[in-house]
């Protein structure tokens, strides 16, 4: 088991709780939250891959994804913002569906055999770097050389630019950024697509990148979820988003990759002769998700960690008392 | 109608029309309610315009209309004598007109600056705020608003806040100023603040529509007054110069209102309310009292004197078990009931008027039934064998309806949809009418008019005839001085001293000391120094 290869392994896993993270993140600074992160990533991961076995298209693969994520989660917006209904409700009711959706269309996709995939090289100078190097910069997709860049991006979207800001206010004060001629209801609307189109790519990114083939809901195996408590661990910043998703991505590939050998460290491997410790370890990231979901979801300590004061509240007009 | 110019109002020049602001024939309909009943406005160029009116008189929703909020039924608004139609407030910016609401429009965490830039198409992309800090700050300079633009909004005092609403309007180019109620939640040094910044702003050509319950303001910064009763104008820009409270409080609730009341002599009984060493935190976990030993005996009111944020809130919610006490005790009459469950203190006889009316002090979307029977759905006649008897519960809510004249359609409206002066009486109906041995007020009468001011005034001093100990937590000196036998001031969570109060005008000594202890001057050092001293 060589550390560097499970890191340079997790780094692409990881890429793949970044996308979803930083999509709900935006939509969550909005003050939409979308507990259908799960569901719209097995929407992606699907419609990616079989786009590319119909057309031979990885990349036309990874726009279908997007745009059939997108579009799904719309159902979320329009039931939240404008029917004004419970947001939470409205999310898992959205994950179900979409499941839905994509096992039945998936269906007989896993016998679909070999794709092309998205393309995977390695950086001439920075791969040269020692241990960073092949961590970071060898033989990776794309996709997650395409997550560097969108860290920071996102991060200077939401601080430092115009639309940014109007993104904060929207998601802290509504009221105020309305009173303003800011229309909250179309930026919520916007921002809820953004979340469901990162949600399709982190699923394209899992099908035709880090673990291609379809395998029905355990395509994610639950990752979407563990991107909605990373959202909480990152209080609602990129930065911390990406440190926490390559984190859990190197901690996925280390949990996999600790049971293959017989020997650790010069004693009898107990995760390998002993198959429950690995499905205790296997569940420890989704013990994490659940434990961050519950403080999360406590008013005090939303907002002692910063959680957008409007973040699950419907938008209503003029409404007296509120 | 012609009105005689006042003299210190610019004579408008021949081109420009003789009014910034017309609203002609303005009727807005809400379900149930008509708001606005034809009602005229006119605002001339560098006044400020009083607007008065009882609660639900119709000030705010006249205003909403002209700030674009909500859309006139009928109805004609000029500006600068050009008619206008407004679909939102972006509109009504637009034509130079900027409100300036009761509960700020404000994002907490961002800066000063960012708040003003909000929705505005400059910076179109990236942000580069240092700036326009140099231009706000600027700009800030110009009309007296001085705050650091890099502040958070969280950072900063109410008043300033209440600047960078000004500013934000200031800088979309607003000749127009509408304030709904801009002082009732000012402390009384920021509104002399808050009034050299409206008389520079009309200095400088700016004109200013003021919308207060507190008289003696309208008499000191206002150049004209329109009074509205149940959506009718009674009065249309009359010069306030000469107009007296008295006067005014007649024209808005059309009858005479006493603005002091008689008051018995004191009869006190036992100490019923005994707090010992209260030491409490805020909700961020710093000390907001430190030591707090006050006493309320039977049938007598004990007034608490004291700048906003002193640490008043923690104690109200210290005494009926909202809070947590770390150290000391609250007994009421002997028994311990601090660090006890609310119900607790309820069972024996505490009511509660809470600062904040619309979330503590009632359940917003729930009726007016619902919210009077709070204190009452646990015991029988109300529950029955764990049932409620709603029949009963109506006929007592309308009961309370009447005995406290509760202005509702229907007692299963929503308490929502009810103004600042009936929800409060909605509240006090509940609370008293449990017969209380303790009653703690806090701001009982903040946002009321004048009329709604008296009626709680007189129900506090029927309390305290009947014998019940109650504890009034006010930031109006004058209402405390008026109705209580005891003042104590608290200052950063101490008592800085006690002070009796007697019957009759109250001397000009006796308020100084109060202002000196409520800054943070204990009592012995005022009697050490010399000063003239009471109680
Ligand atoms: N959005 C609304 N929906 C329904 N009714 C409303 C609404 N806004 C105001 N009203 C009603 O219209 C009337 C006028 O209300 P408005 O807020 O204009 O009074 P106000 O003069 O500002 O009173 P206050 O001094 O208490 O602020 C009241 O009867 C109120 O209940
Ligand atoms: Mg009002």
């Amino acid at each position: 088991m060589d550390l560097i290869i499970v890191l340079q392994a997790g780094v692409a896993t990881g890429t793949v709780l970044l996308f979803a993270t930083i999509g709900e993140i935006l939509a969550e600074r909005s003050g939409v939250m979308n507990l259908g992160v799960e569901g719209m990533m097995l929407i992606g991961a699907m419609s990616a891959f079989s786009t590319t076995i119909a057309t031979g298209n990885p990349w036309l693969g990874v726009l279908v994804a997007m745009l059939f994520a997108g579009l799904i989660s719309q159902i979320h917006a329009f039931i939240t913002i404008t029917l004004q209904a419970d947001q939470v409700v409205s999310g898992l009711a959205l994950t179900f569906l979409s499941t839905g959706i994509s096992l039945v269309l998936g269906e007989g996709l896993s016998k679909a055999g070999t794709v092309s995939l998205m393309p995977v090289f390695s950086i001439p100078v920075l791969s040269q770097i020692p241990i960073l190097g092949p961590i970071f910069f060898t033989r990776h997709s794309i996709l997650v050389y395409f997550g560097y860049i969108l860290v920071p991006l996102s991060w200077y979207y939401i601080n430092r630019t115009r639309p940014g800001m109007h993104l904060r206010a929207v998601g802290e004060y509504p009221a105020a950024a309305d009173a303003l001629g800011i229309n909250v209801f179309r930026m919520r609307y916007l921002y809820v697509f953004v979340g469901g189109v990162m949600a399709g790519l982190a699923g394209a990114t899992i099908s035709l990148a880090v673990s291609p083939g379809w395998f029905s809901e355990l395509t994610t195996a639950g990752q979407g979820w563990i991107a909605v408590g990373l959202v909480i661990f990152a209080q609602w910043d990129p930065v911390r988003a990406a440190v926490g998703s390559y984190a859990f991505g190197a901690l996925r590939r280390l949990i996999l990759d600790i049971q293959g050998p017989t020997m650790l460290f010069g004693f009898a491997n107990p995760f390998y002769y002993n198959p429950y410790w690995g499905f205790f370890l296997q569940m420890l990231p989704y013990a994490f998700t659940v434990i961050v979901l519950v403080i999360g979801s406590r008013e005090a300590m939303r907002k002692r960690i910063g959680a957008p004061a409007a973040l699950g509240v419907p938008y209503i007009r003029g409404e007296r008392g509120l | 109608m012609a009105q005689p110019n006042l003299p210190n109002n610019p004579d408008p020049s021949p081109a420009q029309p003789p009014f910034v602001v017309e609203m002609r024939g303005i009727v807005k309909r809400f379900p149930g309610v008509l708001a606005n009943d034809h009602v005229d406005f006119e605002l001339r160029p560098g006044e400020i315009h009083a607007l008065l009116g009882e609660n639900g008189a119709g000030k705010s929703t006249l205003m909403n209309v002209l700030a674009g909020l909500y859309r006139q039924d009928s109805g004609v608004i000029k500006i600068n004598g050009v008619p206008v139609t407004f679909s939102s407030p972006r509109d009504a910016i637009n034509a130079g007109i900027g409100m300036i609401h009761q509960h700020f429009m404000l994002v907490p965490s961002q800066t000063v600056t960012e708040n003003i830039l909000l929705g505005l198409d400059n910076p179109r992309f990236i942000l580069n705020l240092s700036r326009y800090d140099s231009k706000i700050a600027e700009l800030g300079k110009q009309f007296g608003l001085e705050v650091d633009p890099r502040a958070k909004i969280w950072q900063l005092s109410v008043g300033e806040q209440q600047r960078v609403e000004i500013l934000k309007m200031l800088y979309r180019g607003a000749n127009v100023l509408i304030m709904d109620e801009p002082t009732a939640v000012l402390a009384p040094q920021e509104i002399e603040g808050l009034f050299s910044i409206l008389r520079s702003m009309t200095a400088q050509g700016k004109s200013i529509i003021f919308i207060s319950h507190k008289l003696n303001e309208i008499t000191a910064i206002a150049d004209r007054v329109t009074v509205l009763r149940r959506g009718k104008v009674t009065a249309a820009g009359q010069p306030a110069r000469g107009l007296t409270r008295q006067q005014l409080a007649n024209l808005m609730v059309g009858r005479d209102v006493i603005f002091n009341l008689e008051k018995k002599p004191v009869q006190r009984g036992e100490v019923v309310l005994d707090i010992q060493d209260v030491h409490a935190d805020n909700d961020k976990g710093l000390p907001a009292l430190r030591g707090v030993s006050i006493n309320v005996c039977a049938g007598e009111i004990v007034g608490l004197a004291g700048v906003a944020g002193n640490g008043q809130r923690e104690l109200s919610q210290v005494i009926t078990g909202l809070r947590k006490c770390k150290q000391g005790r609250i007994y009421l009459n002997g028994e311990t009931v601090s660090n006890r469950s609310v119900i607790f203190g309820i069972q024996r006889g505490m009511a509660y008027i809470p600062e904040d009316r619309t979330h503590v002090g009632t359940a917003p979307n729930l009726s007016v039934t619902d919210n009077v029977i709070m204190r009452k759905y646990r015991q029988s006649p109300i529950s029955q064998y764990g049932l409620l008897n709603m029949p009963l519960a109506v006929k007592y809510a309308n009961e309370l309806k009447q005995a406290y004249d509760i202005i509702v359609p229907h007692v299963s409206t929503p308490v929502r949809l009810l103004s600042g002066g009936n929800l409060q009486r909605v509240i006090l109906a509940r609370e008293i009418s449990g017969q209380p041995q303790f009653m703690v007020a806090v701001q009982p009468t903040r946002g009321l008019d004048v009329g709604a001011i008296e009626g709680v005034h007189r129900l506090l001093l029927a309390q305290r005839e009947a014998g019940a100990a109650i504890l009034l937590i006010s930031e109006e000196l004058e209402e405390l001085l008026s109705l209580s036998d005891r003042i104590y001031v608290i200052y950063e969570g101490k008592i800085m001293g006690e002070v009796k109060i007697e019957p009759g005008e109250p001397d000009p000594g006796l308020i100084e000391t109060i202002g000196l202890m409520m800054t943070g001057t204990p009592l012995e050092q005022i009697e050490q120094q010399g000063v003239r001293v009471h109680g």
